[in-house]
Protein backbone atom coordinates (compact mmCIF):
# COMPACT_ATOMS: atom_id res chain seq x y z
CA UNK A 1 0.00 0.00 0.00
CA UNK A 2 1.54 3.32 -1.03
CA UNK A 3 0.44 6.74 0.01
CA UNK A 4 -0.27 8.46 -3.27
CA UNK A 5 0.58 12.13 -3.56
CA UNK A 6 -2.56 14.06 -4.20
CA UNK A 7 -3.81 17.57 -4.44
CA UNK A 8 -3.95 19.92 -1.49
CA UNK A 9 -7.31 20.69 -0.02
CA UNK A 10 -6.38 24.21 0.99
CA UNK A 11 -5.80 27.18 -1.24
CA UNK A 12 -2.20 27.49 -2.30
CA UNK A 13 -1.87 30.19 -4.95
CA UNK A 14 0.97 29.67 -7.33
CA UNK A 15 1.23 26.03 -6.39
CA UNK A 16 3.43 23.87 -8.59
CA UNK A 17 1.23 20.79 -8.95
CA UNK A 18 3.93 18.52 -10.40
CA UNK A 19 6.32 19.26 -7.52
CA UNK A 20 3.49 18.82 -5.07
CA UNK A 21 2.82 15.37 -6.54
CA UNK A 22 6.43 14.40 -5.91
CA UNK A 23 8.10 15.06 -9.28
CA UNK A 24 11.64 16.34 -8.95
CA UNK A 25 13.49 18.21 -11.72
CA UNK A 26 10.33 18.23 -13.74
CA UNK A 27 9.74 20.19 -16.98
CA UNK A 28 7.71 23.41 -16.82
CA UNK A 29 3.96 23.11 -16.40
CA UNK A 30 2.38 22.82 -19.82
CA UNK A 31 -1.10 23.82 -20.81
CA UNK A 32 -3.57 25.15 -23.34
CA UNK A 33 -4.65 28.71 -23.99
CA UNK A 34 -7.83 28.55 -26.07
CA UNK A 35 -8.47 31.97 -27.59
CA UNK A 36 -12.11 31.70 -28.63
CA UNK A 37 -12.03 35.09 -30.37
CA UNK A 38 -10.28 33.49 -33.34
CA UNK A 39 -12.07 30.13 -33.31
CA UNK A 40 -13.83 29.52 -36.64
CA UNK A 41 -15.68 26.38 -35.52
CA UNK A 42 -13.97 24.05 -38.00
CA UNK A 43 -13.79 21.18 -35.47
CA UNK A 44 -10.36 20.13 -36.72
CA UNK A 45 -9.41 19.85 -33.03
CA UNK A 46 -12.21 17.37 -32.38
CA UNK A 47 -11.19 15.24 -35.35
CA UNK A 48 -7.46 15.37 -34.67
CA UNK A 49 -8.04 14.39 -31.04
CA UNK A 50 -10.20 11.42 -31.97
CA UNK A 51 -7.72 10.29 -34.62
CA UNK A 52 -4.58 10.54 -32.52
CA UNK A 53 -6.01 9.14 -29.31
CA UNK A 54 -8.12 6.46 -31.04
CA UNK A 55 -11.20 7.70 -29.19
CA UNK A 56 -14.26 5.72 -30.34
CA UNK A 57 -17.26 7.19 -32.10
CA UNK A 58 -19.93 8.20 -29.59
CA UNK A 59 -23.11 8.79 -31.51
CA UNK A 60 -23.89 10.50 -34.80
CA UNK A 61 -26.96 12.65 -34.54
CA UNK A 62 -28.32 16.07 -35.35
CA UNK A 63 -29.07 18.01 -32.20
CA UNK A 64 -30.47 21.26 -33.49
CA UNK A 65 -27.91 23.10 -31.38
CA UNK A 66 -26.53 25.25 -34.19
CA UNK A 67 -23.56 23.40 -35.71
CA UNK A 68 -22.85 21.56 -32.47
CA UNK A 69 -23.69 17.89 -32.90
CA UNK A 70 -21.03 16.83 -30.42
CA UNK A 71 -23.00 18.19 -27.44
CA UNK A 72 -20.60 17.89 -24.53
CA UNK A 73 -17.26 16.65 -23.29
CA UNK A 74 -17.26 13.06 -22.07
CA UNK A 75 -15.48 9.73 -22.06
CA UNK A 76 -15.28 9.70 -25.85
CA UNK A 77 -15.21 13.44 -26.56
CA UNK A 78 -12.08 15.21 -25.34
CA UNK A 79 -12.46 18.38 -27.42
CA UNK A 80 -15.89 19.89 -27.92
CA UNK A 81 -16.60 22.91 -30.09
CA UNK A 82 -19.53 24.96 -28.81
CA UNK A 83 -21.57 27.11 -31.20
CA UNK A 84 -23.63 29.98 -29.84
CA UNK A 85 -25.83 32.08 -32.07
CA UNK A 86 -26.74 35.31 -30.32
CA UNK A 87 -29.37 37.61 -31.70
CA UNK A 88 -28.67 40.43 -29.25
CA UNK A 89 -25.75 42.51 -30.44
CA UNK A 90 -24.59 45.74 -28.94
CA UNK A 91 -24.78 48.67 -31.32
CA UNK A 92 -21.45 50.36 -31.53
CA UNK A 93 -21.89 53.71 -33.26
CA UNK A 94 -19.11 54.32 -35.70
CA UNK A 95 -17.83 50.76 -35.54
CA UNK A 96 -16.60 49.58 -38.89
CA UNK A 97 -16.09 45.90 -38.07
CA UNK A 98 -19.56 45.00 -39.21
CA UNK A 99 -20.72 43.94 -35.78
CA UNK A 100 -23.74 46.21 -35.94
CA UNK A 101 -24.65 45.28 -39.48
CA UNK A 102 -26.75 42.27 -38.59
CA UNK A 103 -28.45 40.99 -35.51
CA UNK A 104 -26.49 37.75 -35.25
CA UNK A 105 -23.29 37.12 -33.37
CA UNK A 106 -21.46 33.79 -33.53
CA UNK A 107 -19.52 32.54 -30.58
CA UNK A 108 -17.41 29.45 -31.07
CA UNK A 109 -15.24 27.83 -28.46
CA UNK A 110 -13.30 24.59 -28.27
CA UNK A 111 -13.75 23.21 -24.75
CA UNK A 112 -11.35 20.74 -23.15
CA UNK A 113 -10.31 19.29 -19.78
CA UNK A 114 -9.04 22.14 -17.59
CA UNK A 115 -6.15 20.15 -16.00
CA UNK A 116 -6.91 21.96 -12.72
CA UNK A 117 -4.21 22.89 -10.21
CA UNK A 118 -6.54 21.48 -7.56
CA UNK A 119 -8.16 18.64 -9.47
CA UNK A 120 -11.28 17.14 -7.88
CA UNK A 121 -11.16 14.04 -10.13
CA UNK A 122 -7.65 13.25 -8.97
CA UNK A 123 -8.47 13.98 -5.34
CA UNK A 124 -11.44 11.62 -5.16
CA UNK A 125 -10.07 8.74 -7.29
CA UNK A 126 -9.92 5.78 -4.87
CA UNK A 127 -7.48 3.64 -6.87
CA UNK A 128 -4.80 6.17 -7.79
CA UNK A 129 -5.69 5.66 -11.47
CA UNK A 130 -5.84 9.43 -11.95
CA UNK A 131 -2.39 10.89 -11.59
CA UNK A 132 -0.46 14.14 -11.96
CA UNK A 133 2.17 14.03 -14.69
CA UNK A 134 5.57 15.73 -14.67
CA UNK A 135 4.00 18.40 -16.91
CA UNK A 136 1.44 19.24 -14.22
CA UNK A 137 -1.37 17.70 -16.25
CA UNK A 138 -3.94 15.15 -15.03
CA UNK A 139 -4.12 11.74 -16.70
CA UNK A 140 -6.17 8.54 -16.19
CA UNK A 141 -4.13 5.33 -16.10
CA UNK A 142 -6.51 3.02 -17.90
CA UNK A 143 -4.89 -0.16 -16.57
CA UNK A 144 -5.60 0.93 -12.98
CA UNK A 145 -9.08 2.49 -13.30
CA UNK A 146 -11.82 0.19 -12.00
CA UNK A 147 -14.67 2.32 -13.27
CA UNK A 148 -16.05 3.47 -9.91
CA UNK A 149 -17.26 6.69 -11.56
CA UNK A 150 -16.43 8.96 -8.62
CA UNK A 151 -14.37 11.35 -10.79
CA UNK A 152 -17.41 11.86 -13.04
CA UNK A 153 -19.45 13.36 -10.19
CA UNK A 154 -16.54 15.28 -8.72
CA UNK A 155 -15.48 17.27 -11.80
CA UNK A 156 -16.89 20.82 -11.49
CA UNK A 157 -16.80 21.19 -15.30
CA UNK A 158 -18.51 17.92 -16.30
CA UNK A 159 -15.47 16.90 -18.32
CA UNK A 160 -14.67 13.30 -17.47
CA UNK A 161 -17.03 10.42 -18.27
CA UNK A 162 -17.27 6.65 -17.99
CA UNK A 163 -17.27 4.77 -21.28
CA UNK A 164 -20.02 2.21 -21.74
CA UNK A 165 -17.93 -0.11 -23.90
CA UNK A 166 -15.01 -0.65 -21.51
CA UNK A 167 -16.40 0.57 -18.17
CA UNK A 168 -13.46 2.90 -17.54
CA UNK A 169 -13.17 6.67 -17.06
CA UNK A 170 -11.57 8.65 -19.86
CA UNK A 171 -10.67 12.24 -20.61
CA UNK A 172 -8.13 14.51 -22.33
CA UNK A 173 -4.52 13.56 -21.56
CA UNK A 174 -3.14 16.79 -23.04
CA UNK A 175 -1.54 14.26 -25.41
CA UNK A 176 0.83 12.95 -22.74
CA UNK A 177 2.40 10.65 -25.33
CA UNK A 178 3.09 13.51 -27.74
CA UNK A 179 4.30 16.27 -25.41
CA UNK A 180 6.76 13.86 -23.79
CA UNK A 181 8.34 13.62 -27.24
CA UNK A 182 8.44 17.37 -27.79
CA UNK A 183 5.39 17.40 -30.05
CA UNK A 184 2.33 19.59 -29.65
CA UNK A 185 -1.00 18.00 -28.68
CA UNK A 186 -2.97 16.86 -31.71
CA UNK A 187 -5.71 19.51 -31.33
CA UNK A 188 -3.27 22.41 -31.08
CA UNK A 189 -1.30 21.02 -34.01
CA UNK A 190 -4.43 20.83 -36.15
CA UNK A 191 -5.94 24.20 -35.23
CA UNK A 192 -5.71 26.40 -38.35
CA UNK A 193 -6.17 29.75 -36.58
CA UNK A 194 -4.05 29.21 -33.48
CA UNK A 195 -7.17 29.48 -31.39
CA UNK A 196 -5.70 26.53 -29.47
CA UNK A 197 -2.23 27.40 -28.24
CA UNK A 198 0.01 24.98 -26.41
CA UNK A 199 3.05 25.83 -24.32
CA UNK A 200 4.48 26.48 -20.86
CA UNK A 201 1.60 27.77 -18.75
CA UNK A 202 3.50 30.88 -17.54
CA UNK A 203 4.10 32.00 -21.11
CA UNK A 204 0.54 31.28 -22.14
CA UNK A 205 -0.85 33.34 -19.26
CA UNK A 206 1.34 36.27 -20.24
CA UNK A 207 0.35 35.98 -23.87
CA UNK A 208 -3.33 35.79 -22.89
CA UNK A 209 -3.14 38.97 -20.78
CA UNK A 210 -1.62 40.73 -23.74
CA UNK A 211 -4.34 39.44 -26.05
CA UNK A 212 -7.13 40.61 -23.73
CA UNK A 213 -5.59 44.10 -23.55
CA UNK A 214 -5.36 44.10 -27.34
CA UNK A 215 -9.04 43.19 -27.69
CA UNK A 216 -10.10 45.79 -25.11
CA UNK A 217 -8.16 48.43 -27.08
CA UNK A 218 -9.87 47.24 -30.24
CA UNK A 219 -13.27 47.96 -28.73
CA UNK A 220 -14.13 44.48 -27.45
CA UNK A 221 -14.62 45.15 -23.73
CA UNK A 222 -16.43 41.83 -23.34
CA UNK A 223 -13.19 39.86 -23.77
CA UNK A 224 -12.17 38.17 -20.53
CA UNK A 225 -9.98 35.30 -19.39
CA UNK A 226 -11.50 32.21 -17.80
CA UNK A 227 -9.44 29.88 -15.62
CA UNK A 228 -6.24 31.93 -15.78
CA UNK A 229 -6.33 33.13 -12.16
CA UNK A 230 -4.30 30.99 -9.69
CA UNK A 231 -6.48 32.37 -6.88
CA UNK A 232 -9.72 30.97 -8.26
CA UNK A 233 -11.68 27.99 -6.89
CA UNK A 234 -9.53 25.39 -8.63
CA UNK A 235 -6.17 27.08 -8.09
CA UNK A 236 -6.11 28.07 -11.75
CA UNK A 237 -6.61 25.87 -14.80
CA UNK A 238 -3.84 24.30 -16.84
CA UNK A 239 -6.12 24.82 -19.83
CA UNK A 240 -7.70 28.27 -19.77
CA UNK A 241 -9.77 30.36 -22.17
CA UNK A 242 -10.40 33.78 -23.60
CA UNK A 243 -14.17 34.24 -23.77
CA UNK A 244 -16.38 36.90 -25.31
CA UNK A 245 -19.35 36.43 -22.99
CA UNK A 246 -20.23 35.02 -19.58
CA UNK A 247 -18.82 31.52 -19.00
CA UNK A 248 -22.28 29.96 -18.60
CA UNK A 249 -23.14 31.02 -22.15
CA UNK A 250 -20.48 28.53 -23.27
CA UNK A 251 -21.70 25.89 -20.82
CA UNK A 252 -18.91 26.63 -18.33
CA UNK A 253 -19.54 27.12 -14.59
CA UNK A 254 -19.11 30.82 -13.64
CA UNK A 255 -17.26 30.26 -10.36
CA UNK A 256 -16.30 26.59 -9.85
CA UNK A 257 -14.73 25.52 -6.56
CA UNK A 258 -13.01 22.16 -6.13
CA UNK A 259 -15.30 20.12 -3.87
CA UNK A 260 -12.41 18.80 -1.74
CA UNK A 261 -11.78 22.26 -0.28
CA UNK A 262 -14.71 21.56 2.05
CA UNK A 263 -13.64 17.99 2.79
CA UNK A 264 -12.05 18.65 6.21
CA UNK A 265 -15.33 20.26 7.33
CA UNK A 266 -17.30 17.34 5.90
CA UNK A 267 -15.22 14.82 7.85
CA UNK A 268 -15.66 16.86 11.02
CA UNK A 269 -19.45 16.79 10.67
CA UNK A 270 -19.38 13.08 9.81
CA UNK A 271 -17.22 12.37 12.87
CA UNK A 272 -19.63 14.23 15.11
CA UNK A 273 -22.59 12.44 13.54
CA UNK A 274 -20.92 9.02 13.99
CA UNK A 275 -20.15 9.79 17.64
CA UNK A 276 -23.76 10.86 18.07
CA UNK A 277 -25.02 7.57 16.62
CA UNK A 278 -22.75 5.53 18.92
CA UNK A 279 -23.91 7.53 21.94
CA UNK A 280 -27.57 7.22 20.93
CA UNK A 281 -27.28 3.44 20.46
CA UNK A 282 -25.71 3.02 23.91
CA UNK A 283 -28.14 5.40 25.58
CA UNK A 284 -31.10 3.58 24.02
CA UNK A 285 -29.95 0.37 25.73
CA UNK A 286 -29.73 1.93 29.18
CA UNK A 287 -32.64 1.83 31.55
CA UNK A 288 -34.95 -0.79 32.84
CA UNK A 289 -35.26 -4.12 31.11
CA UNK A 290 -38.75 -5.47 30.72
CA UNK B 1 -13.06 33.24 -11.79
CA UNK B 2 -12.01 36.44 -13.55
CA UNK B 3 -14.57 39.17 -13.04
CA UNK B 4 -16.15 40.03 -16.36
CA UNK B 5 -15.50 43.59 -17.49
CA UNK B 6 -18.54 45.78 -17.77
CA UNK B 7 -19.73 46.78 -21.17
CA UNK B 8 -18.91 50.37 -21.99
CA UNK B 9 -21.74 52.58 -20.84
CA UNK B 10 -24.41 54.14 -22.96
CA UNK B 11 -24.58 51.45 -25.61
CA UNK B 12 -28.20 50.61 -26.40
CA UNK B 13 -29.07 47.00 -27.22
CA UNK B 14 -31.11 46.11 -30.25
CA UNK B 15 -33.09 43.55 -28.28
CA UNK B 16 -32.94 42.48 -24.66
CA UNK B 17 -30.15 40.03 -23.96
CA UNK B 18 -31.26 36.54 -24.96
CA UNK B 19 -31.51 33.76 -22.38
CA UNK B 20 -27.83 33.38 -21.67
CA UNK B 21 -27.85 31.47 -18.44
CA UNK B 22 -26.95 28.16 -20.06
CA UNK B 23 -25.68 26.45 -23.17
CA UNK B 24 -28.84 25.04 -24.81
CA UNK B 25 -30.04 24.02 -21.31
CA UNK B 26 -27.28 21.40 -21.23
CA UNK B 27 -26.00 20.31 -17.80
CA UNK B 28 -22.76 21.96 -16.68
CA UNK B 29 -21.72 19.13 -14.36
CA UNK B 30 -22.28 15.47 -15.10
CA UNK B 31 -24.93 13.38 -13.43
CA UNK B 32 -23.48 10.51 -11.43
CA UNK B 33 -23.01 7.31 -13.41
CA UNK B 34 -23.98 5.34 -10.30
CA UNK B 35 -27.04 3.12 -10.63
CA UNK B 36 -29.64 2.05 -8.03
CA UNK B 37 -26.91 -0.05 -6.37
CA UNK B 38 -25.57 3.07 -4.71
CA UNK B 39 -28.73 4.43 -3.02
CA UNK B 40 -29.38 0.80 -2.00
CA UNK B 41 -25.93 0.77 -0.43
CA UNK B 42 -26.58 4.09 1.32
CA UNK B 43 -29.57 2.38 2.97
CA UNK B 44 -27.98 -1.02 3.62
CA UNK B 45 -24.68 0.43 4.89
CA UNK B 46 -26.63 2.65 7.28
CA UNK B 47 -28.79 -0.26 8.42
CA UNK B 48 -25.67 -2.38 9.01
CA UNK B 49 -23.66 0.28 10.81
CA UNK B 50 -26.42 1.38 13.16
CA UNK B 51 -27.48 -2.23 13.78
CA UNK B 52 -23.94 -3.08 14.92
CA UNK B 53 -23.94 -0.12 17.31
CA UNK B 54 -27.33 -1.24 18.63
CA UNK B 55 -26.13 -4.87 18.86
CA UNK B 56 -23.13 -3.89 20.98
CA UNK B 57 -25.29 -1.83 23.32
CA UNK B 58 -27.95 -4.55 23.51
CA UNK B 59 -25.38 -7.24 24.28
CA UNK B 60 -23.74 -5.16 27.01
CA UNK B 61 -27.12 -4.42 28.61
CA UNK B 62 -28.37 -7.99 28.36
CA UNK B 63 -30.95 -7.58 25.58
CA UNK B 64 -29.83 -10.89 24.09
CA UNK B 65 -32.60 -11.41 21.58
CA UNK B 66 -32.35 -7.88 20.20
CA UNK B 67 -28.56 -8.21 20.01
CA UNK B 68 -28.86 -11.41 18.00
CA UNK B 69 -31.32 -9.87 15.52
CA UNK B 70 -29.24 -6.70 15.11
CA UNK B 71 -26.07 -8.71 14.49
CA UNK B 72 -27.80 -10.84 11.86
CA UNK B 73 -29.21 -7.69 10.24
CA UNK B 74 -25.80 -6.05 10.19
CA UNK B 75 -24.06 -9.06 8.69
CA UNK B 76 -26.73 -9.53 6.06
CA UNK B 77 -26.93 -5.86 5.13
CA UNK B 78 -23.18 -5.38 4.82
CA UNK B 79 -22.87 -8.53 2.68
CA UNK B 80 -25.52 -7.21 0.31
CA UNK B 81 -23.75 -3.82 0.39
CA UNK B 82 -20.48 -5.31 -0.79
CA UNK B 83 -22.25 -7.09 -3.62
CA UNK B 84 -23.96 -3.83 -4.66
CA UNK B 85 -20.70 -1.88 -4.51
CA UNK B 86 -18.80 -4.34 -6.67
CA UNK B 87 -21.72 -4.69 -9.08
CA UNK B 88 -21.89 -0.92 -9.66
CA UNK B 89 -18.27 -0.67 -10.82
CA UNK B 90 -17.61 -0.23 -14.53
CA UNK B 91 -14.98 -2.96 -14.16
CA UNK B 92 -16.10 -5.15 -11.24
CA UNK B 93 -13.15 -7.56 -11.58
CA UNK B 94 -10.86 -4.70 -10.57
CA UNK B 95 -12.55 -4.03 -7.24
CA UNK B 96 -9.30 -4.93 -5.47
CA UNK B 97 -7.63 -1.87 -7.03
CA UNK B 98 -9.43 0.04 -4.27
CA UNK B 99 -7.00 -1.59 -1.85
CA UNK B 100 -3.76 -0.51 -3.52
CA UNK B 101 -3.80 2.98 -1.94
CA UNK B 102 -5.22 4.90 0.98
CA UNK B 103 -6.11 8.47 0.03
CA UNK B 104 -7.54 10.79 2.66
CA UNK B 105 -8.73 13.12 -0.11
CA UNK B 106 -11.02 10.37 -1.43
CA UNK B 107 -14.03 9.52 0.74
CA UNK B 108 -14.45 6.38 -1.37
CA UNK B 109 -10.92 5.25 -0.51
CA UNK B 110 -11.36 6.03 3.18
CA UNK B 111 -14.76 4.33 3.10
CA UNK B 112 -13.32 1.23 1.46
CA UNK B 113 -10.87 0.82 4.32
CA UNK B 114 -13.55 1.50 6.94
CA UNK B 115 -15.82 -1.13 5.37
CA UNK B 116 -12.88 -3.52 4.99
CA UNK B 117 -12.33 -3.35 8.74
CA UNK B 118 -16.03 -3.41 9.53
CA UNK B 119 -17.44 -6.20 7.36
CA UNK B 120 -15.36 -9.08 8.80
CA UNK B 121 -16.14 -7.89 12.35
CA UNK B 122 -19.86 -7.70 11.63
CA UNK B 123 -19.92 -11.16 10.05
CA UNK B 124 -17.80 -12.66 12.85
CA UNK B 125 -20.05 -11.02 15.46
CA UNK B 126 -23.06 -12.69 13.85
CA UNK B 127 -21.57 -16.15 13.33
CA UNK B 128 -19.40 -16.59 16.43
CA UNK B 129 -21.42 -15.02 19.22
CA UNK B 130 -23.05 -18.23 20.38
CA UNK B 131 -20.42 -20.90 19.86
CA UNK B 132 -17.21 -18.90 20.16
CA UNK B 133 -17.86 -16.00 22.56
CA UNK B 134 -14.12 -15.34 22.87
CA UNK B 135 -14.27 -14.30 19.19
CA UNK B 136 -17.87 -13.11 19.07
CA UNK B 137 -17.74 -10.62 21.92
CA UNK B 138 -14.67 -8.68 20.72
CA UNK B 139 -16.10 -8.78 17.18
CA UNK B 140 -19.40 -7.38 18.46
CA UNK B 141 -17.59 -4.54 20.22
CA UNK B 142 -15.40 -3.85 17.17
CA UNK B 143 -18.35 -3.84 14.77
CA UNK B 144 -20.28 -1.63 17.20
CA UNK B 145 -17.40 0.84 17.30
CA UNK B 146 -16.79 0.96 13.53
CA UNK B 147 -20.47 0.72 12.54
CA UNK B 148 -21.29 4.41 13.14
CA UNK B 149 -18.40 5.36 10.84
CA UNK B 150 -19.88 3.14 8.11
CA UNK B 151 -23.25 4.84 8.57
CA UNK B 152 -21.78 8.38 8.52
CA UNK B 153 -19.06 8.31 5.85
CA UNK B 154 -21.50 7.69 2.99
CA UNK B 155 -22.78 11.24 3.48
CA UNK B 156 -19.27 12.56 2.79
CA UNK B 157 -19.04 10.20 -0.19
CA UNK B 158 -21.89 11.97 -1.98
CA UNK B 159 -21.27 15.47 -0.55
CA UNK B 160 -17.71 15.50 -1.92
CA UNK B 161 -18.95 15.94 -5.49
CA UNK B 162 -19.92 18.79 -7.81
CA UNK B 163 -23.58 17.77 -7.60
CA UNK B 164 -25.21 20.95 -6.22
CA UNK B 165 -27.85 19.34 -3.96
CA UNK B 166 -25.29 16.95 -2.45
CA UNK B 167 -22.37 19.31 -1.98
CA UNK B 168 -24.61 22.15 -0.84
CA UNK B 169 -25.96 20.00 2.02
CA UNK B 170 -22.58 18.73 3.25
CA UNK B 171 -23.13 20.09 6.78
CA UNK B 172 -26.52 18.43 7.29
CA UNK B 173 -26.19 15.18 5.34
CA UNK B 174 -24.05 13.36 7.96
CA UNK B 175 -26.72 13.91 10.63
CA UNK B 176 -29.51 13.01 8.22
CA UNK B 177 -27.66 9.81 7.28
CA UNK B 178 -26.94 8.60 10.83
CA UNK B 179 -30.52 9.50 11.75
CA UNK B 180 -31.83 7.48 8.82
CA UNK B 181 -29.48 4.62 9.76
CA UNK B 182 -30.74 4.63 13.36
CA UNK B 183 -34.32 4.66 12.08
CA UNK B 184 -33.63 1.59 9.94
CA UNK B 185 -31.80 -0.33 12.68
CA UNK B 186 -34.54 0.46 15.17
CA UNK B 187 -37.12 -0.60 12.60
CA UNK B 188 -35.45 -3.97 12.09
CA UNK B 189 -35.40 -4.55 15.86
CA UNK B 190 -39.11 -3.71 16.15
CA UNK B 191 -39.98 -5.96 13.24
CA UNK B 192 -38.13 -9.03 14.53
CA UNK B 193 -38.33 -8.76 18.32
CA UNK B 194 -41.50 -8.56 20.46
CA UNK B 195 -41.94 -4.97 21.69
CA UNK B 196 -41.44 -5.71 25.39
CA UNK B 197 -37.90 -6.93 24.59
CA UNK B 198 -37.21 -4.32 21.89
CA UNK B 199 -37.38 -1.10 23.89
CA UNK B 200 -33.85 0.04 22.89
CA UNK B 201 -34.81 -0.39 19.23
CA UNK B 202 -37.90 1.78 19.71
CA UNK B 203 -35.88 4.49 21.46
CA UNK B 204 -33.18 4.44 18.79
CA UNK B 205 -35.77 4.65 16.02
CA UNK B 206 -37.50 7.66 17.58
CA UNK B 207 -34.19 9.47 18.12
CA UNK B 208 -33.11 8.61 14.58
CA UNK B 209 -36.32 9.89 13.03
CA UNK B 210 -35.99 13.12 15.01
CA UNK B 211 -32.40 13.64 13.84
CA UNK B 212 -33.27 12.84 10.24
CA UNK B 213 -36.25 15.19 10.09
CA UNK B 214 -34.34 17.99 11.82
CA UNK B 215 -31.47 17.70 9.34
CA UNK B 216 -33.93 17.83 6.44
CA UNK B 217 -35.51 20.94 7.90
CA UNK B 218 -32.09 22.58 8.21
CA UNK B 219 -31.30 21.77 4.58
CA UNK B 220 -34.49 23.54 3.55
CA UNK B 221 -33.68 26.53 5.75
CA UNK B 222 -29.97 26.97 5.04
CA UNK B 223 -29.60 26.05 1.39
CA UNK B 224 -30.89 28.28 -1.33
CA UNK B 225 -31.80 27.12 -4.78
CA UNK B 226 -29.82 23.88 -4.34
CA UNK B 227 -32.45 22.61 -1.88
CA UNK B 228 -35.22 22.78 -4.46
CA UNK B 229 -34.78 19.18 -5.74
CA UNK B 230 -35.37 17.94 -2.18
CA UNK B 231 -38.97 19.17 -2.41
CA UNK B 232 -39.83 19.06 -6.11
CA UNK B 233 -40.24 16.35 -8.72
CA UNK B 234 -39.63 12.65 -8.17
CA UNK B 235 -36.88 13.31 -5.60
CA UNK B 236 -39.21 15.59 -3.64
CA UNK B 237 -41.96 12.95 -3.66
CA UNK B 238 -39.50 10.35 -2.36
CA UNK B 239 -38.30 12.69 0.40
CA UNK B 240 -41.89 13.40 1.47
CA UNK B 241 -42.74 9.67 1.47
CA UNK B 242 -39.65 9.07 3.62
CA UNK B 243 -40.75 11.75 6.08
CA UNK B 244 -44.29 10.38 6.35
CA UNK B 245 -43.00 6.83 6.89
CA UNK B 246 -40.47 7.99 9.50
CA UNK B 247 -43.10 9.94 11.47
CA UNK B 248 -45.64 7.13 11.22
CA UNK B 249 -43.05 4.52 12.16
CA UNK B 250 -41.79 6.51 15.13
CA UNK B 251 -45.36 7.08 16.34
CA UNK B 252 -46.11 3.38 15.95
CA UNK B 253 -42.99 2.50 17.92
CA UNK B 254 -44.28 4.53 20.84
CA UNK B 255 -47.95 3.51 20.58
CA UNK B 256 -47.21 -0.17 19.93
CA UNK B 257 -45.20 -0.76 23.07
CA UNK B 258 -47.52 -3.56 24.11
CA UNK B 259 -48.88 -4.68 20.79
CA UNK B 260 -46.72 -6.91 18.65
CA UNK B 261 -48.56 -6.23 15.39
CA UNK B 262 -48.43 -2.43 15.70
CA UNK B 263 -44.79 -2.59 16.66
CA UNK B 264 -43.89 -4.85 13.73
CA UNK B 265 -45.77 -2.71 11.22
CA UNK B 266 -44.04 0.40 12.51
CA UNK B 267 -40.73 -1.46 12.09
CA UNK B 268 -41.54 -2.03 8.44
CA UNK B 269 -42.50 1.64 8.02
CA UNK B 270 -39.21 2.75 9.58
CA UNK B 271 -37.15 0.47 7.34
CA UNK B 272 -39.08 1.55 4.25
CA UNK B 273 -38.81 5.21 5.26
CA UNK B 274 -35.05 4.99 5.57
CA UNK B 275 -34.71 3.30 2.17
CA UNK B 276 -37.04 5.74 0.44
CA UNK B 277 -35.19 8.71 1.96
CA UNK B 278 -31.85 7.45 0.61
CA UNK B 279 -33.33 7.06 -2.87
CA UNK B 280 -34.78 10.57 -2.49
CA UNK B 281 -31.43 12.10 -1.59
CA UNK B 282 -29.81 10.27 -4.47
CA UNK B 283 -32.47 11.44 -6.92
CA UNK B 284 -32.21 15.03 -5.65
CA UNK B 285 -28.48 15.09 -6.37
CA UNK B 286 -29.03 13.72 -9.85
CA UNK B 287 -31.79 16.24 -10.59
CA UNK B 288 -29.57 19.09 -9.40
CA UNK B 289 -26.75 17.95 -11.69
CA UNK B 290 -29.08 17.62 -14.69
CA UNK B 291 -30.41 21.17 -14.61
CA UNK B 292 -27.72 23.81 -15.20
CA UNK B 293 -29.59 26.43 -13.16
CA UNK B 294 -28.56 24.70 -9.92
CA UNK B 295 -24.89 24.90 -10.91
CA UNK B 296 -24.89 28.34 -12.50
CA UNK B 297 -27.33 30.18 -10.22
CA UNK B 298 -25.57 29.71 -6.86
CA UNK B 299 -22.13 30.26 -8.41
CA UNK B 300 -23.27 33.41 -10.16
CA UNK B 301 -24.71 34.78 -6.91
CA UNK B 302 -21.49 33.89 -5.08
CA UNK B 303 -19.41 35.62 -7.75
CA UNK B 304 -21.52 38.75 -7.42
CA UNK B 305 -21.53 38.87 -3.63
Amino acid sequence: MNATPSNPSATQPGLDPAAHAGWRDHPPRMGFFTDTSVCIGCKACEVACKEWNAVPEDGLLLTGMSYDNTQALGASTWRHVAFIEQSAVTVRPGADDGADAGDLRWLMSSDVCKHCTEAACLDVCPTGALMRTEFGTVVVQDDVCNGCGYCVSACPFGVIGRRQSDGGAHKCTLCYDRIGDGLHPACAQACPTESIQFGPLDELRERAQHRVAELHDAGRPEARLYGADPDDGIGGAGAFFLLLDQPEVYGLPPDPVVTTRDLPRMWRHAGLAAAGLAAAALAACLGRRA
Amino acid sequence: MTAPPERAGGEPRLVPEAGTSSYYDRPVVKESVWGPDIPSYLFLGGLAGASSALAAGAQLSGHTELARVAKAGAAGAISLSLAALVHDLGRPARFVNMLRVLKVTSPMSVGTWIVSAYAPSAVAACLASRRLPQVGTPATIAAGAIGPAVAAYTSVLIADTASPAWHGAYRELPYMFVGSAATAAGGLGLLAVPPERARPAARLAVAGAAAELTAELLIERRLGQEAEPYRTGRSGALMRAGQVLAVAGAAGAVIGRRRRAVSAVSGVALLAGSAVTRFGVFAAGQASARDPKYTVGPQRRRALS
